[in-house]
């Protein structure tokens, strides 16, 4: 279903929301692999360039020594020929992420979002909603952000832009249950006959304990509300934050048992290397990365693709 | 937060001990290690390679030669640049003008500038007894003025009345007038988030600082920001005449390398440390207690400075002579334990000071904050009598209690358990159990000699 989507737009959109992204990366790396001998000091290079993309400690050493396998094997000796092994190696970290998202088994399909503090949840919910419709889907949204200011107004403006509904608590009740909004959200789902339920969460950090006890629990709730949902419970991540990302999944992990990931605010100075990163935490079972986030506008989220992604980067 | 890096300089450091010479190449597979530490902390590269370079000079001079345990020299090299770095001594508010001193926020979107202001303006009340007047120039995210009016009125402090259709220029100048007028000491100017590449809104911001002439300019940096920390604070000093930096959500667990690169990159002092989504959450920065913290040493001072702050001290000392006599100690005093420890923050702030081996320890114990709650919850239940004799309670008062709490019967009866553990410690450490206990703790706490 995901591959119905991509059109040949779809590159060149990436270009455009990655272009902190190429202007750091890509040009220092066109620079580096111009031309020349490979040696150590060009290896350092890439190794400062990768590392200085949020790329990781892990990562980075795993990428530069699957290229020097590459160099070795393929019997590359110049710079240039190094730019080609690089997408290789990096495709090759990166694809296992890339996982096509399927609504169609469950009516109404449950979906979850978790993240820190301003990841960008709220905002993401809205650009879902949107990317479903477009698919011809009915969505419904739950403002399950019951404890930030506001929150609830903001994912009622995403509902009225999508002309969507929102099931939300009365505005006159102050820090309500999000459970129980969740709950009520799925009912009013099952009885409208939707395909897709989105559910929005408050930002919490990892380290308060309290809050993770309160999202386990609306876990629970909505599996009340319908046996075997959540159907995808998807961690938010900010890519401009560094190597703090592995925590966050590993703690929302263990929380919640996450089952995908969007990353978002590609289109920041961030260099999106995090993602690299994330895909070095368990590369031989890593979580899909489902969506990244590139700008403002509601179609700037998109599918992730390992092969498309790469050569945005490079181009 | 820097838990990770603790306790990897604390491995690094053991398998540095054993050895009786620090030899040139045992130094570079160590600082290789202290190396990859920085890097997964989010040190940014450049601020990293000076650093090792630094260290890797002192080390191999004379003053680890010259020591005694080469462990603890290298320790001691890495302490003392990681201090030179975050700024050499700790570096207080400057107030010292005209009143109103202003003081400007800036910083990127969702860094926590709205939040800190307000924390700031708490503190800058209750330590140095200001008055103190909060401006919102947030004309852009919506709720953004309410967001501080708000907080204005939890701390109990003036807030400017924004008009509608104010510029945030014309809200600077009409708050400054309005502080003079008011007789406000401090003034406290919020600002919209900016990215550092949008070239109109840096512009903004600029002729702020211009018109309010500020004694202080901040920058609010998230101490979750990746590399990218050292170009942005780059772009905002060069925008900016800044005057130091306040580095939040501290209480997460980012490691906050940021610190290191943006007090590099800009040359200025970290002033504060947010921490905690509470207002009470800000701290001053101690270079050297941070650099402690790196170094797994913890940031045991900072402990005893936010207890002494946060805990009532008539209730302190009354529970202290209960502590002495261990008689009297009964189900209020238990009661006001957990209330102090939640003034101080909950546990998970205090987890966060120790020392990481006993930080680790401390998350098995599993003690989250909502357990304060409820056992506060149960302990509500019960008549003044109970709490005072708790032997009085039988099954049926047990039961009444747990229905008062919404508890089960069982949850009472742990309480009940612990707090015959807690009267037991007590009368313990009253046969002069404490002299010895603390001499224990001296053996385990590097900071303490």
């Amino acid at each position: 279903m995901v591959a119905k989507i991509m059109t040949k737009n779809w590159i060149s959109e990436i270009k455009l929301g990655l272009s902190q992204t190429r202007e750091s990366f890509g040009k220092h790396l066109s620079s580096l692999l111009g031309g020349g001998k490979i040696d150590e000091v060009l290896y350092e290079e890439l190794e400062a360039i990768l590392l200085t993309a949020d790329a990781g400690v892990n990562a980075t050493t795993w990428l530069l020594d699957a290229l020097r396998k590459k160099v070795k094997s393929e019997n590359l000796t110049d710079a240039a020929q190094l730019r080609g092994a690089l997408q290789e190696v990096l495709f090759a970290l990166l694809a296992p992420l890339a996982r096509s998202f399927d609504t169609d088994t469950e009516k109404p399909f449950v979906i979850m979002l978790a993240g820190v503090n301003g990841a960008g949840k709220t905002t993401s919910i809205g650009k879902l909603a949107h990317y479903f419709q477009s698919q011809g889907k009915s969505v419904l949204l739950a403002a399950g952000d019951t404890f930030r200011a506001a929150a609830r107004e903001q994912l009622i403006a995403w509902g009225e832009r999508n002309n969507v509904p929102v099931i939300a608590q009365d505005s006159s009740q102050k820090n309500g249950d999000p459970a129980s909004v969740i709950f009520d959200a799925i009912n009013a789902a099952k009885a409208r006959n939707i395909d897709i339920v989105l559910a929005d969460t408050a930002g919490r950090l990892a380290t308060q304990l309290h809050l993770m006890e309160e999202i386990k629990k609306i876990k629970r709730v909505i599996a009340k509300a319908k046996q075997g949902a959540p159907h995808e419970v998807l961690l938010v991540l900010d890519a401009n934050i560094g190597q703090n990302a592995i925590n966050q999944v590993e703690a929302f992990d263990n929380a919640l048992k996450i089952t995908g990931l969007v990353v978002t605010k590609l289109d920041g100075t961030a260099k999106g290397g995090i993602i690299a990163a994330i895909a070095k935490i368990r590369q031989d079972n890593t979580l899909p990365l489902y969506f990244i986030g590139m700008g403002e506008n509601i179609n700037d989220l998109k599918p992730f693709d390992a092969r498309k992604f790469v050569e945005a980067l490079f181009d | 937060m820097f838990d990770n890096l603790t306790s990897r300089l604390s491995r690094v450091i053991k398998t540095l001990r054993g050895e009786t010479r620090l030899t040139e190449i045992n130094i570079q597979e160590t600082l290789r290690e202290v190396r990859t530490a920085l890097l997964e902390a989010d040190v940014a590269l450049p601020v990293i390679k000076e650093f090792m370079e630094r260290v890797k000079q002192k080390a191999i001079g004379q003053e680890v030669i010259g020591s005694l345990s080469p462990g603890h020299a290298l320790v001691g090299v890495v302490h003392r640049e990681l201090i030179v770095i975050m700024g050499g001594e700790k570096s207080e508010i400057n107030l010292a003008t005209t009143p109103p001193a202003v003081i400007l926020m800036a910083g990127l979107q969702g860094a926590g500038k709205t939040t800190t202001s307000a924390k700031l303006a708490k503190w800058l009340m209750e330590q140095k007894k200001k008055k103190v007047l909060l401006v919102s120039c947030d004309i852009y995210r919506p709720a953004a003025i309410h967001q501080l009016e708000v907080l204005a009125k939890q701390i109990d402090t003036d807030f400017f009345p924004v008009q509608l259709g104010q510029s945030p220029q014309e809200i600077a100048v009409a708050a400054l007038d309005f502080a003079r007028r008011h007789h406000h000491e401090v003034m406290i100017v919020d600002t919209a988030g900016r990215l550092s590449v949008d070239k109109v809104m840096m512009d903004e911001i600029s002729k702020l600082e211009t018109l309010l002439k500020p004694i202080e300019t901040l920058f609010v940096v998230d101490s979750m920001q990746g590399q990218d920390a050292v170009n942005i604070a780059k772009v905002f000093a060069e925008a900016l005449p800044l005057t130091g930096i306040i580095l939040t959500k501290l209480d997460g667990d980012a490691r906050g390398g940021s610190a290191l690169s943006v007090q590099y990159m800009t040359g200025k002092p970290i002033k504060f440390v947010g921490l905690a989504e509470k207002l009470t959450g800000l701290e001053v920065f101690y270079p050297d207690r941070m650099a402690s913290r790196i170094l797994g040493m913890g940031d045991v001072l900072g402990l005893i400075e936010e207890s002494q702050r946060n805990i009532d001290r008539d209730e302190a000392e009354k529970l202290a002579i209960k502590i002495k006599s261990g008689k009297n100690f009964d189900l209020d005093d238990f009661k006001m334990q957990f209330q102090q420890m939640r003034n101080m923050g909950g546990m998970s702030a205090l987890i966060s000071k120790l020392p990481a081996q006993f930080s680790q320890a401390a998350q098995n114990i599993k003690m989250d904050d909502r357990v304060i709650g409820r056992t506060e919850g149960i302990i509500n239940s019960m008549t003044l009598q109970e709490r005072a004799k708790p032997e009085v309670l039988k099954a049926s008062r047990k039961r009444r209690i747990a229905a008062g709490s919404g508890v089960t019967v069982q949850e009472v009866n742990r309480l009940l358990v612990q707090f015959e553990q807690t009267q037991r410690m007590m009368k313990k450490m009253n046969k002069g159990g404490m002299a010895k206990m603390m001499r224990g703790l001296k053996g385990m706490l590097p900071g303490i000699r």
